[in-house]
């Protein structure tokens, strides 16, 4: 390991003032399990949240790329694939499936464990302590718990990767009675039951986090830091907890229930099913009751996933703006709406599934209404960067990506809204292209954001900056390279889930397009490859930060050491006298939140 | 490790705060399975369940255990360890006997031949809620063991009443939870 490590040691013997019982870890010494591994530093967790994140971030995509070769190219062979994967690609050509399990895979291992926990659990842990002016979290020992069992469920779900039948195969939202009938398919069988425990594990460790989020952020707010100074970060972590916490037990639930009807024979999903000309027991059944529970998670759960960059968004670009964020306290309450929204709307995934019209049309509102959220929120965004003083540094494009993407994203949800359209649109590539670029490469910007802007705070070094700005031009063109296309695909009415089309005449007409859109693919997995290496390379061999506030930001985490030990500030913690926006003001570049309001100071 | 600072002591203490979201949590998830029971009890082929009669001595055997927490957490702040102690060991007496009413009702019900296998109804649910209810019981009964050793073989005494109090509002809180389950499968059951 590098010196970088270790400083930790040196800066947590420093602490010993007035408030020294809070250095809990200054009294003993830090060995390597205690500092690395069963670390109770919120720090030393984020980065653990954060790497075990990029871990499955390449596993994940390579699936992508996997299965986009045979969406691309579905007549050549690739004899290649055969010497990775044996029988699931036998003569060099996925079998079918391994193409479900491969898509199925990379939803769960995407959504749930890089875009939930790589992505929360990382800022959470790292800002939340750190922008609250606290020494750590409020139990730190379950946020140790938190990632092992993240970790414990991370063994689990990629175990099955490697069981003779293969993992679940039916589809992320895993709906019954696909997945309840081991009979029913291949990854049904014991791939399924590993889907389930790990994503149990899971939930608990999300549960356990997001305890202690909000627990941190409500009560051990530093002297001063009432919720109305705290930085917008904060307010979407906070709101991205409750989420998670108020909607995860409900797919606990409604697994549980999955696992009585996988095992134990009941009826709580099947019902008056045959299966190889057998006529099974279960009567009374209903799979959409399934989808009701899984939704209601479902659909917050990317309210959880895209929160936490709108936050990191919104804090990176005032920075870099060299300006106020436009808008606080309507961002805040725009993200409110949007978390009292979320739970409100899970049905407008089900309007083909025969649910009431008159339902269906209720939903349809309260869908649309997100809009008006969303929108104040890209105003305040676009206003924020209006006549600012722009710096573009890595992070700051990301941030200004994010804002494009989810613009782009935003507007096709509207038709998607429309439980008419989307009678005509459901289940079609329209729907990958929607929530690909709203929240899943638009979620990845505001991740790259954060990482970018927060790296010499997590490592004190800094990230190489030329790779950055190669990383984000390839991966924003090729993003809407790759996503555009299939909007058109879509309205044609091409299928998401068929692996080949090529027997269908009125789909030949998009070959080249689809081989256009896998080579991009291609391209754009190698840049984040890219990416990767230059996260670790920085972390042993980036410049290093000489400075306390290297961006010049007013915020808490920039007063504690350049390497901040376990208790992160080396004597009291800084008491807070204004919010986290002052920049630009009475002709100052910005005003730190530690500094007090001056007499002739002007009101904002 | 003390992680209150001075300036935090009018607050809640975090961690009672933290068990007040967790119960929030644990309500959802019952919230969902009981929605799940009445949207599925308007389908075709359901079947209601009578409750045994031991599911009322379970009852008053959790309500018995409420009130025994609740008085082994004035003997801590009494500092009477010794009652203390011994009320909780009645606690932890009275959750085991919960459960083991429970499996006995559960095993009077499988005679009644309500069965996992086939047609859904009342019975299925009632196994996997309460079951999940019993295990929220009994993790509870963990939590509370380890509290009574601790407080037998620690080597530093505790004047810190809200680990107690914690412990105390989670145990009336899976009273209290249980008692919703047996009105809501009285009434709608």
């Amino acid at each position: 390991m590098s010196d970088i490590l270790h400083t930790h040691q040196e800066t947590a013997s420093h602490g010993h003032h007035a408030d020294d019982h809070h250095h809990v870890h200054a009294h003993h010494k830090e060995t390597f399990i205690s500092k690395y591994i069963f670390s109770m530093d919120h720090k030393m967790i984020a980065k653990q949240f954060l790497i075990t994140g990029i871990v499955w971030a390449i596993i994940g995509g390579l699936f992508s790329v996997l299965f986009r070769l045979q969406l691309g190219f579905p007549e050549e062979s690739f004899p290649i694939l055969e010497t990775f994967f044996g029988k699931w690609a036998e003569g060099g050509r996925l079998r079918p499936e391994f193409y479900y399990a491969l898509t199925t895979m990379h939803g769960t291992v995407l959504v749930f464990f890089v875009l939930t926990a790589g992505l929360s659990g990382t800022f959470a842990n790292l800002l939340i302590p750190l922008q609250v002016g606290a020494r750590d979290m409020a139990s730190p020992m379950m946020n140790m718990l938190s990632y092992w069992f993240f970790f414990g469920g991370s063994i689990v779900m990629l175990a099955s990767l490697f069981i003779q039948t293969g993992p679940a195969s039916g589809g992320w939202t895993i709906y019954p009675p696909l997945s309840a009938l081991g009979q029913a398919s291949e990854g049904s069988k014991a791939g399924m039951d590993y889907w389930i425990i790990g994503m149990a594990l899971f939930i608990i460790s999300q549960l356990l986090g997001g305890l202690n989020y909000i627990a941190t952020i409500l009560n051990m707010r530093t002297k001063g830091m009432s919720m109305t100074r705290v930085p917008l970060t904060i307010w979407a972590l906070l709101f991205t907890a409750i989420l998670g916490v108020l909607s995860f037990p409900v797919l606990l639930s409604g697994v549980v229930l999955l696992i009585f009807d996988r095992h134990l024979g009941t009826s709580f999903y099947l019902s008056d099913i045959y299966i190889a000309g057998q006529a099974l027991a279960n009567e009374g059944g209903s799979a959409i009751l399934f989808q009701h529970l899984f939704w209601f998670l479902g659909h917050p759960e990317v309210y959880i996933i895209i929160l936490p960059t709108m936050g990191i968004v919104s804090e990176v670009m005032s920075v870099n703006a060299r300006k106020p964020i436009f808008g606080y306290m309507a961002m805040v309450f725009s993200m409110f709406a949007i978390c009292v929204l979320a739970f409100l709307v899970w049905a407008h995934h089900m309007f083909v599934t025969g649910l009431n019209p008159f339902l269906g049309s209720v939903f349809v509102l309260l869908t649309l209404l997100i809009a008006v959220p969303s929108a104040i929120k890209v105003f305040n965004w676009l206003t924020t960067l209006w006549r600012g003083n722009i710096r573009f540094t890595p992070a700051m494009l990301f941030a200004i990506g994010f804002v494009s993407l989810f613009i782009s994203g935003g507007l096709t949800g509207i038709f998607l809204g429309n439980s008419t359209i989307d009678i005509h649109l459901h289940d079609t590539m329209f729907v990958i292209a929607h929530f690909h670029i709203v929240m899943g490469v638009s979620a990845f910007f505001g991740m790259f954001c954060g990482i970018y802007h927060w790296f010499p705070k997590m490592f004190g070094r800094y990230m190489n900056n030329t790779l950055g700005y190669i990383h984000f031009w390839v991966t924003l063109i090729g993003a809407y390279l790759i996503f555009w296309p299939m909007h058109y695909q879509g309205f044609a009415g091409m299928p998401r889930r068929y692996l080949d089309k090529s027997s269908w005449v009125s789909f030949n007409q998009f070959h080249g397009l689809d081989a256009m859109i896998t080579v991009v693919t291609v391209l754009v997995f190698a840049v984040q490859l890219m990416f990767v290496f230059n996260y670790f390379y920085s972390i042993y061999k980036g410049r290093r930060v000489r400075e306390l506030n290297p961006w010049g930001a007013t915020t808490l985490e920039w007063t504690t050491p350049i390497r901040p030990g376990h208790g992160n500030w080396d004597g009291e913690i800084p008491e807070v006298h204004r919010w986290a926006y002052d920049y630009g003001k009475d002709g100052r570049d910005f005003i730190p939140q530690t500094e007090p309001i001056g007499d002739k100071e002007s009101s904002h | 490790m003390d992680i209150v600072s001075n300036e935090q002591h009018k607050r809640v203490h975090p961690h009672k705060f933290t068990l007040w979201v967790a119960i929030a949590s644990i309500i959802m998830m019952f919230a969902g399975l009981t929605s799940a029971f009445i949207v599925k009890s308007n389908l075709t082929g359901w079947r209601t369940i009578v409750l045994p009669k031991i599911f009322w001595v379970s009852t008053v055997v959790i309500l018995a255990s409420s009130l025994t927490m609740q008085m082994a957490i004035k003997s801590f702040k009494a500092r009477d360890m010794q009652r203390y102690r011994s009320l909780m060991g009645v606690t932890v007496v009275l959750g085991l006997a919960f459960v083991v009413c429970q499996i006995v009702g559960f095993g009077e019900l499988w005679d009644q031949n309500i069965r996992f296998k086939g047609s859904s109804g009342a019975g299925q649910f009632f196994y996997a809620i309460a079951g999940l209810h019993g295990l929220h019981v009994l993790g509870g009964v963990v939590a509370l063991i380890v509290m009574v050793v601790r407080s037998l073989i620690g080597t530093r005494k505790l004047y810190s009443a809200v680990p107690a109090e914690v412990m105390g509002m989670y145990w009336h809180f899976v009273d209290l939870l249980w008692l919703y389950l047996l009105i809501f499968f009285i009434i709608v059951g």
